[in-house]
């Protein structure tokens, strides 16, 4: 049942995937208020005693694991048991969800008005549900949807309930709470909230834990959270967070389920509701506090073409068949199973393996439409470029991007140019064609502006461009750092080409989804699809670029180009700007102001520094490399800064100095 | 057994004492008495031959309904035993070994039957052989020491002529632990202890019996009641297995919960060894004189001598006797009502919960009844059970209880049962259901038999696990396992996979599993077999199982060993197992 191939060499060419039917057609030809008010009798879990969300809240406030941290923080605080088990009580109460018929009916009704608005189609693959609700009457199930919308989770359950299927409990962020009245609706419609930090606070996570495992293990109802963590706010999968996968692993390892089933939800949207304030956010305009009075405003998306969206329920993933031969759950077995045990190095490996799987999978079957294409040639000319070239290289791109395995959504029997045109109508709002030419549009004052204002302007319709092109970077990811580790590597040798392929990939796996220790596998994987495409030769010992391989070599170079341009920039200030004593909160306004000041120098053209997502990212990086260290002083954050190591890095990225002396030079 | 004041017919089979062969009344290739079995009638009714059990002679009119639904069986489709006598290789005999066992006047044999007849235990790959005619490595020939000192001299001999021993008791083993290894190049004497069968002495002041090692469980007790007392150790294979072997295998008696396992009853161990005899000085009830050298020897399963000679506690034979039973709605009250027993420590002499499978299979086995008046009545409780109490019948499951003692005693220590078990929603079902569960214990080692005639195979295994939600997780995730298992390897039709509580501990429960299947359409029956076995006891592991509870480790289970005990734990036993037989005369290659 698990993809077991995942990490294997193979065609991904020969992937075979499911076919889209789309749940829109039949809501646009009968009745709304029918369909709300329809007969609902999901398929259950085998052996499942249905219960009210105030039974399984007491189940939870009475069961020996959170009776157990009761005792212990009772007797560490001094706090009678009575006032911890009532504070305990009064943290379920905030968090559990009241999940009830009569809201999903209500929402049934209102989302179905607005997703007609909304999507020109929602696409789902059936043979998927099917799959998913086999899973369901066997074992307990964990849907793990991307995340790049608020609607990510609205969709879930209302594709969930147009099947008849089991609705989800859905891990949520506490900060819809502060949105009246939408926070219990939410609510009520199945989803629970957690804080986003608890650290230290025991009780807390007790709480949370046994709550989500009580429901998985009675299969009280699927549950849903995103390995993301958070809305990604690029467009690119972001690093997974793994302390929800590791509290839904946990009844597996400790034998309370026969198995675990886990489901990657690919969620690929056309055009993004939230695509401009992405871009703003990631500039540094602080992301609106959500509220009740916001999403009213926001009604004036509902007058907007946002395309179709696609869901695709992946296989399930037995954690079972994962963990065979890999942990070994006689270990669970010396201690009581209601005392908390912190997970083995072998443990937390093995969650974040099956962390980054899952990510692949979501990746692997997540739609590229035309328009993602069309804005990654765009990108690599951003002063625009004559018509008929975009639709030669589009149909291109389109014909590697097929050989490279991408799950794209290309109308059949429609010519180029017409598919290219309808995708830039759509986003017209990103893009115009003037003449014969295309650009990127840049919204503007109507009265004179500063430099700053436009360079920001005109940031704002690149980084909501690069949202588009980040959405096919998982195709061309490894090929693509393989074709920069060629131009880098002082030879054409396999390792010394490998070494450098494996720097840039160290380098970059906070910025993409680099499993940890698949490097081999990865570069073995990126050598097949270029020799595959005919852009490399492999002889002997040697990787060399062949005679046709130019253009796919250096669309791929320029494809990651801003990646490590933005990164060299950071690099720069930290070599050239930073103080002793640079703070965490100094950090991004700080490097935003340093390529702020490049670009209107107009030593920089890249304005993909400017997103705070790579600046972290970029950060993280130099952290992981010894190359930063992070110094926790009582009252804040320091980073205390090796320059000459720094400058090594960077020299390195340029290709100026090989890897291996750049190892050394860190050493 | 048969002086409880109960009144109702032994369960257990009455044998014959001190015959020299025991194997002329017993089938060689399949289970207990030859003239026992189960076959389907003419009729296509089951019935049960001979005369030993309460079940001998009668017709069990459910049972082929019950055979052909559980496993997709047909009574058309017949695997009879292959008739072509094997070819059983010649013995490879020591001549001088031969020479002076010969001058020592113990008998001794190198006749074929006698051979194959010691060369397996009761595993269901060493049964299927046999069928097939094919047997592997056997004994080269067989001993019959007579009493201790013919064992010393047997184990000197084989020192001296570099001749290897297995102990052979009762022959009830299900842990491969008496095949031979087929590695093995020395000759192998199969050491029969069947001859060393007398009580020498009974100890009425400390309650104590001196016993020959190769006397057979029944044969025990039989003997011990006629002077008025028992051990009360009842394993299941007691109609066959040895005190000897007992002491081998660690084993465990049904009636633990008065009488205490095999390690809580012997006082004394006498046993040979090729460094000497090992004994203790005194039968001091209890001595703090460094590790309790018992310890080494309980559980080696013959690898590093033979027992000869062991006292044992003994009791009266309690004044009275009674089954009873109770029904659950679910297996988990059940087990919860167990756990509650354990936790008051007032256990009867025996209770067992059987599954939902189990409980349909008890009632496959149920005779034909003789009037009217019974069948009404068997119609009106299960009405009251299932309509009038809403039990659903595929999913009660049933407890049986066996108490001993006075008989004031036994009533109050009945009600308290009772009580206990209403407070998990039990309802009290009578002694008949009680004592029927209990005799199935006996006579469904005969049904395996009967499955294979009709291409079904099966076997059972058992575990220990602590209290809390492991046994309840543990018997489902293993049953589970079972069902994935059989139908990845392409088993044809859904497997029987079934389980029982049979014992209560302070801290956990003993684990029973049966697990029978079809094998219609797979080339190698048994393969499939020992793979799903092999899962099965790799997800006892995971849930926290031991690797046995009783039925030891033999050579079936030996590599899970160091796993179980940790390789400092195994590097110990190698030490005692080098000093005491460096020359691996024990060569039957168990455990380590």
């Amino acid at each position: 049942m698990a993809s077991k191939a995942l990490y294997s060499h193979r065609d991904p060419v020969l992937k075979k995937r499911d076919d889209f039917e789309d749940i829109l057609e039949e809501r646009r030809n009968s009745s709304d208020l029918r369909y709300a008010f329809k007969c609902y009798t999901p398929v259950l879990y085998r052996g499942l005693t249905p219960c009210k969300a105030a039974t399984l809240k007491s189940m939870v406030l009475q069961s020996e694991q959170l009776l157990h941290v009761i005792n212990q923080v009772s007797a560490e605080s001094g706090e009678s048991t009575d006032v911890v088990k009532d504070e305990a009580a009064a943290i379920l109460e905030e968090m559990a969800h009241r999940l009830q018929l009569r809201t999903i009916r209500f929402f049934a009704y209102t989302l179905s008005k607005a997703f007609k608005a909304l999507y020109r189609s929602v696409c789902v693959n059936e043979e998927g549900i099917q799959r998913l609700q086999q899973a369901m009457q066997e074992h307990p199930v964990v849907l793990l949807p991307s995340h790049r919308s608020y609607m990510d989770f609205l969709m879930m359950s209302y594709i969930l309930y147009t099947y008849d299927l089991s609705l989800p409990v859905i891990a949520a962020g506490m900060d819809f709470l502060g949105m009246k009245f939408v926070g219990e609706m939410l609510r009520m419609s199945g989803a629970f909230f957690i804080r986003r930090s608890f650290g230290g606070d025991q009780l807390y996570w007790a709480v949370f834990s046994e709550y989500v495992k009580t429901m998985l293990r009675k299969g009280y109802a699927p549950i849903e959270f995103f390995l993301e963590g958070t809305r990604s706010r690029t467009c690119k999968s972001l690093t997974p967070k793994l302390g929800l996968l590791n509290i839904v692993m946990e009844p597996f390892f400790k034998g309370e389920v026969f198995d675990v089933n886990l489901v990657p939800v690919s969620m690929s949207y056309e055009r993004v509701l939230e695509e401009s304030l992405y871009a703003r956010e990631l500039l540094g305009v602080p992301k609106p506090k959500e509220s009740t009075s916001g999403l009213l405003k926001a009604r004036k998306i509902l007058s907007e073409d946002y395309g179709s969206m696609h869901v695709y329920f992946s296989p399930p993933v037995s954690v079972r068949s994962l963990a065979q031969g890999r942990i070994n759950r006689s270990q669970f077995n010396l201690t009581p199973r209601h005392v908390a045990q912190k997970p083995s190095e072998e443990t937390q490996a093995f969650v974040n393996d099956v962390a980054y799987r899952i990510v692949r999978l979501q990746q692997e079957n997540m739609v590229v439409k035309p328009w993602v294409l069309v804005a990654t040639l765009l990108l690599q000319s951003v002063e625009g470029m004559e018509l008929t070239e975009l639709m030669e290289q589009t149909s291109w791109l389109r014909d590697l991007a097929r050989m490279f395995g991408a799950f794209l959504d290309w109308p059949d029997h429609t010519p180029c140019s017409m598919v290219v045109s309808s995708s830039i109508s759509l986003h017209r709002n990103l893009a115009c064609v003037s003449g014969s030419r295309i650009s990127l549009v840049v919204e503007g004052p109507q009265g004179p502006e500063t430099p700053e204002e436009a360079l920001f302007n005109r940031a704002v319709s690149v980084l909501s461009c690069a949202s588009y092109r980040n959405q096919v970077l998982h195709v061309f990811l490894r090929p693509a750092l393989l074709a920069m580790a060629l131009s880098n590597a002082n030879s054409s040798r396999k390792e010394d080409i490998y070494s450098c392929f494996d720097f840039l990939r160290n380098v970059f796996s906070d910025e993409f989804i680099l499993s940890p220790g698949a490097s081999v596998q990865d570069f073995d994987e990126a050598c097949h699809l270029l020799v595959k495409c005919g852009a490399v030769e492999l002889l002997h010992q040697d990787v060399v670029m062949a005679e046709s391989g130019r253009t796919v070599l250096s669309f791929l170079t320029l494809l990651l180009e801003p990646f490590l341009q933005g990164y060299q920039v950071v690099c720069r200030y930290l070599r050239e700007e930073a103080t002793e004593n640079l703070t965490e909160k100094q950090f991004i306004p700080a490097v935003r102001s340093f390529a702020v000041k490049l670009h209107l120098s107009g030593s920089l053209k890249c304005y993909e520094v400017l997103s705070s997502d790579l600046q972290k990212n970029a950060l993280n990086a130099l952290i992981r490399l010894n190359v930063v260290r992070r110094v926790r002083t009582n009252e804040q954050v320091l980073f205390k800064v090796n320059k000459a190591a720094v400058n090594s890095v960077e020299d390195t990225l340029g290709g100026r100095i090989p890897t291996q002396k750049s190892i050394l030079a860190r050493l | 057994f048969s002086c409880s004041s109960s009144g109702v017919k032994p369960a257990v089979a009455t044998g014959l004492v001190g015959t020299v062969q025991q194997q002329d009344i017993m089938k060689w290739n399949g289970w207990g008495y030859a003239d026992s079995k189960f076959f389907f009638n003419k009729k296509g009714q089951g019935e049960f031959t001979g005369k030993r059990y309460r079940l001998s002679g009668l017709i069990l009119p459910s049972l082929k309904d019950w055979f052909e639904g559980t496993f997709g069986a047909n009574l058309q489709h017949k695997s009879p035993p292959s008739l072509n006598t094997s070819a059983v290789a010649p013995p490879s005999l020591n001549e001088a070994f031969v020479e002076e066992l010969k001058s020592t006047g113990i008998p001794f044999s190198h006749d074929t039957e006698d051979r194959v007849f010691r060369a397996h235990g009761h595993c269901l790959h060493e049964i299927f052989s046999l069928r097939d005619g094919r047997v592997g490595r056997c004994p080269d020939m067989v001993v019959w020491p007579n009493c201790h000192n013919d064992v010393v001299k047997i184990v000197e001999l084989a020192c001296k002529h570099s001749v290897c021993l297995i102990p052979y008791g009762g022959g009830t083993s299900v842990s491969s632990a008496l095949e031979c290894p087929p590695e093995e190049t020395r000759s192998i004497v199969s050491l029969d202890t069947s001859q060393m069968n007398r009580i020498l002495w009974i100890d009425e002041k400390n309650l104590t019996a001196h016993v020959e090692a190769g006397i057979i469980g029944q044969d025990l007790e039989r003997l011990l009641n006629e002077s008025g007392y028992c051990t009360g150790h009842e394993p299941d294979s007691m109609e066959f297995s040895s005190l000897g072997g007992w002491v081998a295998t660690r084993a465990s008696g049904m009636k633990k919960n008065i009488y205490g396992n095999i390690e809580d009853l012997v006082v004394h161990i006498k046993m040979v060894t090729p460094r000497g005899v090992i004994e203790k000085s005194c039968q001091g009830p209890r001595m703090s004189t460094g590790p309790d050298i018992h310890h080494f020897i309980l559980g080696s399963e013959g690898t590093l001598g033979v027992v000869t000679e062991v006292t044992l506690k003994i009791r009266p034979i309690p004044e009275y006797q009674k089954y009873g039973s109770v029904v659950f709605p679910n297996f988990q009250q059940g087990v919860a009502c167990l756990r509650e027993v354990a936790k008051q420590r007032c256990a009867p002499a025996s209770i067992r919960l059987m599954d939902n499978e189990q409980f349909q299979f008890g009632h496959a086995l149920k005779p034909q009844v003789s009037s009217i008046f019974t069948s009404f009545l068997d119609g009106l409780k299960k009405f009251y059970i299932t309509k009038f109490k809403g039990f659903d019948p595929h999913h009660l499951c049933v407890a049986t209880l066996l108490f001993e003692g006075d008989r004031e005693k036994v009533l109050q220590h009945e009600k308290l049962v009772y009580d206990i078990a209403a407070k998990f929603g039990g309802l009290a079902a009578g002694e008949d259901n009680g004592q029927r569960g209990y005799m199935l214990t006996f006579v469904i080692a005969y049904l395996r038999d009967l499955g294979m005639e009709y291409y079904v195979i099966g076997e059972s295994f058992e575990t220990s696990v602590p209290w809390d939600r492991w046994v309840l997780d543990l018997c489902r995730n293993v049953k589970e396992r079972i069902v994935r298992e059989c139908k990845e390897k392409g088993v044809q039709f859904p497997p029987l996979s079934t389980c029982r509580v049979t014992q209560t501990y302070d801290a956990g429960a003993c684990v029973y599993f049966y697990f029978a299947f079809n094998y219609r359409g797979l080339s190698d029956p048994v393969h499939v077999y020992e793979q799903v076995e092999h899962a099965a006891r790799e997800e006892i592991l995971a849930n926290g199982g031991s690797l046995s509870h009783h039925h030891g480790v033999g050579k079936l289970r030996k590599e899970w060993m160091q796993e179980t005990i940790s390789s400092v734990g195994l590097g110990m036993l190698k030490s005692v197992k080098d000093y005491l037989d460096p020359n691996n005369i024990f060569g039957n290659r168990n455990l380590l």
